[in-house]
């Protein structure tokens, strides 16, 4: 069991930190559609409405989600906090907007640029 | 003692015999037929009559004798010293400060007490619109202080209202007073309501979540209970106590009132000195000691010894947050997790649940859980929980075996412990040590960059406002004054951005996570400031706020400056996660979890809320741009000795 879960805790990190660079090309997908399927089914809740993360809750998704195929692999089959999404639930095609939302968001601004930030810390 | 004056409802005994002849008489003539004046003849009287109900009656009741010599005078006034004004005395000369109330019949003897022959001063009554309200104030007002409050209330509605913030106080360790009023004598009791607000045992509607609890019969016995329920109150492990005050003894007038007992208070325990230095041996020798705090530091002295045993150590400190325990900006301070998979030793400080910190569960259909230790990791626990605690309840969490087990207060031990470790340490302990100190420091560095791509990589320009945005706009406002951190703490952000150092910059939480403490202990821990002239700042979750928002009127009655910054993010997010395992577990569709989870259609105009009550409201705010100025205003509003609230519409999380 426990060696199970480990596993898993470095697929999970290796699928979210690192996978991006794998470059898969990037499935059809519609980013509006995607942007209100991201809100139906709640990703948001978890995961902000920017895809943006939350350190106890969920993980960041944007800018620069996973490629397709480790995104999906995930959503499909986690059996962590968060529970699978199988496509009778969630369709493939309502998956590929979502993904094409997530692509849609800009990146974030470079944080010496910010002076709010410069005070931050102490 | 003196009785007090007669009731409406009592009846004299040759009032009472005399009332039974003339209704013995009415009897008679109601039903005989009499001579009358006509001279017509009368109807015979019969030997015997059938007696009227109220004759009847009269015969079989029991009736209430009063004693005529305890009140010579006039009729409509007591006589002697209410015995309210001794309950009082022994209040006053334990320095409380506050007794918070919903009025409360029951209680009207204290409460005339207080406001006349108090002066409504020192303990002063502050008015609430909920006794939930009035409990979570004491709260969060001893967390800031030191010093308990009491909650005065009904001992049957007004304790069932209070319940649920009890067991906050209960699970945080805290030592709120509360004093319900009761009417024990069903003979003296007015009918009606007063009579349905009686009960026989009211402590045992919360007994299981709270420390102590008496029912004094003579004031006497009040004297004595409440010293005895202040100590117990005030001994670690802090918790809650009851009083229950009879309203005859209360309301009764006596000649003369007996003396206040004395008190000291108990030297809080510390652990067995063995104990303490078989610890510092195991921490002294480990290669990666790591030491979690959660409810640790009682005061600023436990949170300086808790940075010389770190720094003696070079030790992490894991803060989880149960009080402010260590300087954030520390090298040695963290949190999370991560900490504890990489230490040999672990030393718990007062946690409340040291099985989940060394043990991961997942919530998935299988209810996974794993070690999170390296193999061979000793475990030590500290905490004065285990001199005490209570079956019913589960804040006890998991049992989780450790390898020394020292039953004693964290804060009372660390000077025994520190001064245990120095005489462990030796020359190349302390070289392991030292490199231990340096590999932080330079950790710490690389943390403040990570804090800073976090934040701006979080939703920073986005609308609804991201948390990481909101913390770091008040950041640049608050950090050259003196700002407290009083409500909860948003993903953790401030301990990330802002510079916690003293102990009263932060109050922890709720403890028995029961929704609708937030803002009522806001306000008392608040009312704790105002008399350091201090800046509180409470990021207020919208669901908590509403449980009892009334908490804003009594800001604005008894003018307690407050920012209360409303984190409206209109949903119940938690529980939006637990809809969707289920519908995902179950393979079930995924588009119905808002229902029952979601705080809109409407939107509740905080803003408005808070101006309906005397509050100065400011938004809603929902554009990140306009967040510094409202943010500002607010600020000054606070500094003129005013509460206001600002309403930013928040992501998520």
């Amino acid at each position: 069991m426990k060696l199970v879960i480990f596993a898993s805790v470095v697929l999970s990190a290796a699928l979210f930190a690192g996978a991006a660079a794998i470059g898969a090309p990037a499935p059809a997908g519609d980013a509006v559609k995607g942007k209100a399927s991201y809100l139906k089914y709640g990703c948001y809740t978890c995961h902000g409405y920017e895809g943006q993360g939350a350190a106890a809750t969920g993980k960041k998704l944007a800018p620069n989600p996973l490629a397709y195929p480790a995104f999906t692999g995930f959503v499909r089959s986690t059996s962590r906090d968060m529970p699978p999404f199988t496509e009778q639930i969630l369709p493939e095609q309502d998956l590929m907007d979502i993904h094409a939302y997530l692509r849609s968001i800009p990146a974030a601004p470079n944080p010496a640029t910010i002076p709010l930030l410069q005070g931050a810390g102490g | 003692m003196t009785k007090k004056t007669s009731h409406s409802n009592k009846v004299d005994r040759r009032k009472f015999l005399a009332g039974v002849a003339v209704a013995g008489a009415a009897a008679v003539t109601s039903e005989a037929k009499a001579i009358l004046p006509s001279g017509k003849e009368a109807p015979r009287v019969p030997s015997v009559v059938r007696p009227s109900t109220q004759f009847a009656q009269a015969q079989i009741s029991t009736p209430t004798v009063t004693d005529h010599g305890a009140h010579a005078g006039h009729p409509g006034l007591m006589h002697g010293k209410p015995g309210s004004d001794y309950m009082l005395d022994c209040i006053k000369a334990l320095d409380i400060d506050y007794v918070i109330t919903n009025p409360a019949s029951s209680c009207r003897g204290l409460h005339d007490s207080i406001i006349t022959y108090g002066d409504n001063k020192k303990p002063e009554l502050l008015t609430v619109m909920h006794e939930e309200t009035g409990t979570a104030m004491a709260h969060g007002y001893f967390k800031v202080t030191g010093k308990p409050a009491i909650s005065l209330c009904h001992g049957t509605v007004g304790l069932q209202h209070a319940a649920m913030a009890i067991y906050n106080a209960w699970c945080d360790r805290a030592p709120v007073i509360m004093m319900i009023g009761n009417s024990l004598d069903a003979n003296q009791r007015r009918p009606g309501v007063p009579t349905t607000h009686s009960v026989q045992d009211p402590a045992s509607m919360v007994r299981d979540i709270i420390k102590w609890d008496d029912q004094p019969t003579s004031l006497v016995h009040f004297g004595e209970s409440m010293m005895r329920a202040y100590r117990i109150a005030m001994t670690p492990p802090y918790e809650p106590v009851l009083l229950v005050l009879d309203e005859d003894l209360q309301e009764h007038g006596v000649e003369s009132f007996p003396r206040i007992p004395k008190m000291a208070m108990p030297a809080p325990p510390t652990g067995n000195p063995n104990a303490v230095r078989e610890a510092a041996r195991l921490l002294v020798n480990a290669d990666n000691p790591v030491i979690v705090a959660d409810r640790a530091c009682r005061t600023q002295a436990g949170v300086n010894s808790l940075v010389q045993l770190c720094e003696l150590l070079n030790a992490t400190l894991v803060d989880q947050g149960g009080r402010m325990n260590f300087p954030n900006q520390h090298p040695l301070y963290a949190r999370g997790t991560a900490p504890v998979t990489q230490a040999d030793v672990v030393l718990g400080l007062e946690l409340t649940d040291f099985f989940g910190t060394v043990n991961e569960f997942i919530d998935n259909p299988g209810a996974e859980q794993s070690s999170r230790l390296k193999q061979g990791a000793k475990l030590i626990s500290i905490t004065a929980v285990d001199l005490y605690m209570k079956s019913n309840f589960q804040d006890i969490q998991r049992y989780q075996p450790v390898d020394i087990s020292i039953a004693a207060d964290t804060e009372a031990t660390l000077p025994s412990l520190i001064e245990a470790v120095k005489v462990e340490m030796t020359p190349a302990r302390r070289a392991v040590a030292d490199k231990r100190g340096q590999a932080a420091k330079a950790a710490y560095a690389q943390s403040k960059e990570r804090m800073r791509a976090d934040a701006a990589g979080q939703a920073w320009n986005a609308s609804p406002v991201s948390s990481s945005r909101l913390v770091a706009e008040l950041w640049s406002l608050i950090k050259t004054e003196d700002w407290a951190l009083v409500g909860r703490s948003l993903g953790n952000w401030p301990q990330r951005m802002w510079d916690f150092k003293q102990h009263h910059q932060f109050i922890g939480g709720s403890g028995g996570a029961g929704v609708g403490y937030n803002l009522p202990a806001a306000v008392g821990a608040a009312l704790g400031h105002k008399q350091m002239g201090r800046l509180p700042i409470n990021i207020q979750p919208d669901g908590d706020c509403m449980y009892a928002p009334g908490a804003l009127w009594t800001l604005a009655h008894h003018q307690i400056p407050l920012l209360t910054i409303m984190n409206n993010n209109r949903a119940y997010h938690q529980e939006v996660m637990h809809l969707q395992r289920m519908a995902a577990w179950r393979n079930r569709r995924m588009d119905r979890w808002h229902i029952a989870t979601k705080i809109d259609n409407p939107n509740v105009s905080y803003a408005k809320l808070a101006d309906s009550m005397g509050v100065a409201g400011i938004g809603p705010i929902d554009n990140p741009a306009d967040l510094g100025a409202a943010l500002k205003r607010g600020i000054d509003i606070v500094k003129r000795g005013e509460p206001v609230l600002i309403d930013v519409v928040m992501q998520p999380r």
